[in-house]
């Protein structure tokens, strides 16, 4: 059985409690603990500050050429935090609430509870460091609202909150590294973790300019590493980000939670051809005054799509404001995976619009007309200066055309309450783990979420661990070192050696294919195993007939690619097991078996209430599956309802 | 292949930073308006790939023109011939059938070529590593709305803010000169309260970082300003250079 280690206690007290129960390291000793974090983006980057503001020596990786461009530099909309500052009723117990019931009641209570208690700090320490936050004329701190919500609890800096965290934390960073506690591993990708004894003691990482696989020794590590929705190809995801370093870490022990999950985001630019790289979200905030809508009928539909009708032609009584009219009380702001399978919905009708049809409207005719043209640039001038970059149409005088696009991983490695894996000493952090959205992520709460991981729960946490340790140095000649290092050297050669006739992209585009029909925003049993066939299949395509060219030591970007896309071909067919084995529909989750009369998800609490973590049995072994039962004693679980 | 457009490219290819360099010349053919500059060049490395030639390496991540991480020297453009883009947000639209584009890596001695288009920008790493902070630990830190900041204030700390480190400002520069970039970031802490208590000597700071990293001098050509993907303007040079001014007549101390 999992042990999650919740603390025992009443909700609201567990979190002082345990910070109390915790050993703590003597200020004096932790200067002879190391700890290793990979990945800069918010979670990485406020964890590495703070813990070598504690006297930690800390080393740090990312695969880009500075920690700056983490993936967390791309997140437009904002952040939560329960400062209630608007005086609108927030408070922590119903940010909380929101994201438990948002979460499709598959989330840890605990955990989320914590989150919600330290989202206060986050934005204090975020103001402090010079985080330029969107203001009020009287200067006190702006909030917007977000999907899934009715209070406005979001802070935001224009349309781009994600970047001015993260250089908030970058910042931070860059302190510590000129303080020499810090040591940065730019243009490093991590490809393995090293254990001893069954302890998380290092990792093989590959310097991407000049090739050289090296190990790196520590007493803890901690994946800060991302999400994996670039398994789809196409996602908002930035094109490096890749599963490598979880999947890696979960073939060495770490349990896999909930892969299944994703986030199919609702207000992404469509796609518009097969040359395209990735796509573009356009912010949820959008939806606080853009109201979504398509004809009522496929007739004008498809008028519409053929040129024969222009957008004004089609009369306010032939719109359907279809969100407005089947959730009143949420309208436009219902959350994502409501939003997004309803778009699935009417363009599978038929009704879609656009030149392929694969779209829905987002307009802001009203919002115009309603704040002027100038109110709707400063709130969201930079979101439409890029849908103007992008489709050369200008939402100012058309609505927007949307549809939704993988967006975030919910599912991670599975961590305990102190966020620790399954495998003792290797913490994950921020979304490469699994623990606080369960089924479905509302809007604004991923970086809330990898800034609490890093600035104010893992500096508790990980002491926990290593005052248990002693302090001796890791034994850097310790066998394993040596013996996973060369594990790398030869996985790498191996793909090297492959001279086949079709490109990485080939694969990855087929797989993205796969895993979009058949595991994507609606799931069936039939659908599922059709996918796990063919992603067999596919996988030994790659082995046998894809094509990786140059040398190792070089800069050698398909070397890179190959070896994401071979880790993207297994998770694809865990995902697609765990979407087989769920047999209820949960948020992001929609089993097709398993809806309510009116075509909403329906859950089924009686059989499915865990997290299911998946544990690693060898090359082409199916995985075993553990269970966390979910216990929900403070809040109760409902139908989710946002009519 | 999804477009009409057919392109000559010549592209700067350079095996490492030990190897001279030179200019190859690529065909692209049947290339669609909608794409973006990358996704072309996606095209064009699939085709190298599947002839077993090594496809040309560039630096990008994000795709959405946030990241910093694109570059590219377009026909003599940092980020090519559109105003306010950056290489990853332009599109193809912005080119016409039969046109020759020359694409070549960031030139400046302080960001040396790692391989093809792809080059090595750590010194700004290091420049902001100087100094480019508040000195505030995590926790214990007042309440975010105890100081409040008039929204100008604010607004204009967040525009010198979205600096997204890309170095097109030392690209477009003849002298290489990091000014416009190290100015943002002194020009955001200047404006807000919390930056106060160290402000001037975390000018100078960056500012003598700036110089061991090789970069030029200012002679305020404003070719930066021009060429910088998300505006940030000439006037942050301005205030860093009064920063640094004060900060060389007083110390810390007095200046305050
Ligand atoms: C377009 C977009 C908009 C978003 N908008 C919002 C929003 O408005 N509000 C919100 O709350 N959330 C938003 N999100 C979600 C949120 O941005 C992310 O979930 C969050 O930033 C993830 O942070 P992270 O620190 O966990 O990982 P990331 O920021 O993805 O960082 C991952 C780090 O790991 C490193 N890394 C990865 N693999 C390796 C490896 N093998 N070796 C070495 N290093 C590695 C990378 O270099 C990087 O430094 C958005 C996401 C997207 C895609
Ligand atoms: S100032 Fe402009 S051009 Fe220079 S690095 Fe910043 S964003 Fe790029
Ligand atoms: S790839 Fe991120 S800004 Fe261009």
């Amino acid at each position: 059985m999992l042990d999650s280690k919740v603390p025992a206690g009443p909700l609201a007290e567990k979190w002082s409690k345990h910070k109390f129960n915790l050993k703590l390291v003597n200020p004096a000793n932790k200067r002879k603990y190391t700890i290793i974090v990979v990945g800069t983006g918010l979670a990485g980057s406020s964890a590495a500050a703070s813990l070598a503001e504690l006297g930690y020596n800390v080393k740090a990786f990312c695969y880009q050429d500075s920690p700056r461009r983490a993936h967390s530099i791309a997140a437009q909309g904002g952040i939560n935090a329960a400062k209630n500052y608007q005086n609108d009723g927030d408070s922590v117990f119903r940010l909380f609430y929101d994201t438990i019931k948002g979460g499709d009641y598959r989330a840890r209570e605990a955990n989320v509870h914590r989150l919600a208690e330290v989202s206060v700090n986050i934005i204090d320490q975020c103001v402090a460091q010079g985080v330029p936050f969107a203001r009020e004329y009287g200067g006190l701190l702006d909030n917007r609202s977000f999907g899934g919500a009715q209070v406005s609890r979001t802070f935001y800096a224009r349309g781009q909150t994600g970047q001015q965290l993260l250089l908030g934390a970058y910042s931070a960073l860059n302190r510590q590294i000129n303080n020499g506690k810090v040591k940065m591993y730019n243009r490093h990708e991590m490809l393995d973790l090293v254990t001893i004894d069954g302890h998380a003691r290092g990792i093989i990482t590959r310097n991407m300019v000049t090739g050289a696989i090296e190990s790196h020794e520590g007493h803890a590590v901690l994946l800060c590493t991302g999400g994996y929705g670039n398994v789809f190809f196409l996602s908002t995801n930035a094109m490096g980000c890749n599963v490598t370093a979880a999947w890696r870490a979960h073939k060495r022990g770490a349990f896999f939670g909930n892969p299944c999950y994703t986030q199919i985001h609702p207000t992404c630019i469509p796609v518009t051809g097969d040359h395209q790289s990735k796509l573009t979200l356009m912010s949820e905030s959008l939806r606080n005054d853009g109201r979504v809508w398509v004809p009522k009928t496929v007739e004008l539909a498809q008028k519409l799509r053929k040129g024969e009708l222009k957008i004004s032609d089609i009369k306010e009584a032939d719109r359907d404001y279809y969100l407005e009219r089947k959730y009143p009380s949420f309208g436009n702001l219902v959350p994502r995976d409501v939003a997004s399978r309803n778009a699935k919905e009417v363009v599978d009708e038929g009704r879609g619009v656009g030149a392929s049809g694969i779209a829905v409207f987002l307009d802001f005719e009203d919002a115009i007309k309603r704040l002027g043209e100038d109110a709707v640039r400063a709130k969201y001038g930079n979101l439409f200066d890029m849908y103007y970059q992008i489709t050369d149409e200008n939402p100012y005088k058309q609505p927007m055309r949307i549809y939704p696009a993988v967006h975030y991983t919910m599912g991670g490695l599975w961590v305990d309450y102190n966020l620790m894996t399954t495998v003792p000493g290797l913490y994950a952090l921020g979304e490469c783990n699994f623990s606080d959205h369960g089924a479905n992520r509302l809007g604004a709460s991923a970086l809330m979420q990898g800034l609490a991981d890093g600035y104010f729960v893992i500096p508790y946490t990980v002491g926990d661990y290593l005052a248990g340790l002693g302090f001796d140095p890791v034994d850097k000649n310790h066998p394993n070192f040596e013996k996973t290092r060369k594990q790398v050297e030869d996985n790498v050669h191996k793909l090297l050696s492959l001279k086949g006739s079709k490109t990485v992209d080939d694969i990855h585009k087929k797989l993205g294919h796969i895993m979009w029909e058949y595991c994507g925003m609606a799931r069936n049993e039939a659908g599922l195993i059709k996918a796990k066939g063919l992603i067999q299949a596919l996988k030994k395509e790659f082995w046998s007939d894809v094509t990786v060219l140059g040398e190792n030591e070089e800069m050698n970007q398909s070397l890179e690619k190959a070896g994401r896309v071979a880790d993207f071909l297994e998770l694809g067919e865990l995902m697609v097991d765990d979407a087989l084995n769920r047999r209820e529909s949960c948020g992001g989750h929609f089993r097709e078996e398993s809806q309510t009369d009116e075509g909403e998800a329906k859950r089924d609490d009686e059989n499915f209430r865990y997290v299911a973590a998946w544990e690693y049995q060898g090359e082409d072994q199916p995985e075993t599956l553990h269970k966390e039962a979910l216990e929900f004693e403070n809040v109760k679980l409902t139908q989710r309802s946002y009519k | 292949m999804s477009g009409n457009m057919n392109l000559t490219l010549k592209v700067w290819r350079q095996k490492n930073d030990k190897t001279r360099g030179k200019f190859i010349t690529y065909q692209a053919n049947g290339i669609s308006p909608d794409m973006s500059f990358l996704e072309m060049l996606d095209v064009v490395n699939e085709g190298l790939v599947r002839k077993g030639e090594d496809p040309i390496h560039f630096d990008h991540d994000c795709r959405e023109g946030i990241c910093g991480m694109c570059s590219l020297h377009i026909n003599g453009r940092p980020h090519g011939p559109k105003q306010g883009t950056t290489t990853c947000q332009l599109h193809m639209r912005s080119f016409h059938d039969g046109q020759t584009i020359v694409i070549e890596p960031w030139r400046a001695a302080a960001f040396p070529v790692i391989k093809d288009l792809a080059v090595d920008r750590t010194a700004f790493d290091r420049i902001q590593q100087a100094g480019g902070y508040v000195n505030v630990n995590t926790g214990g830190v007042p309440d975010a709305n105890g100081i409040p900041i008039p929204k100008v204030v604010a607004d204009e700390a967040f525009e010198s803010a979205t600096c997204i480190g890309c170095g097109a400002c030392v690209a477009a520069c003849k002298n290489a000169s990091a000014m416009l970039f190290v100015s943002a970031k002194i020009s955001q802490y200047a404006l807000l309260p919390q930056g106060q208590t160290e402000r001037y000597s975390r000018a100078q700071a960056m500012v003598a970082q700036m110089d061991t990293e090789g970069f030029g001098s200012c002679t305020n050509t404003g070719a930066c300003e021009a060429e910088c993907p998300v505006g940030i303007k000439l006037t942050n040079i301005a205030r860093m250079n009064r920063e640094y001014l004060t900060a060389k007549l007083f110390k810390e101390e007095e200046a305050h």
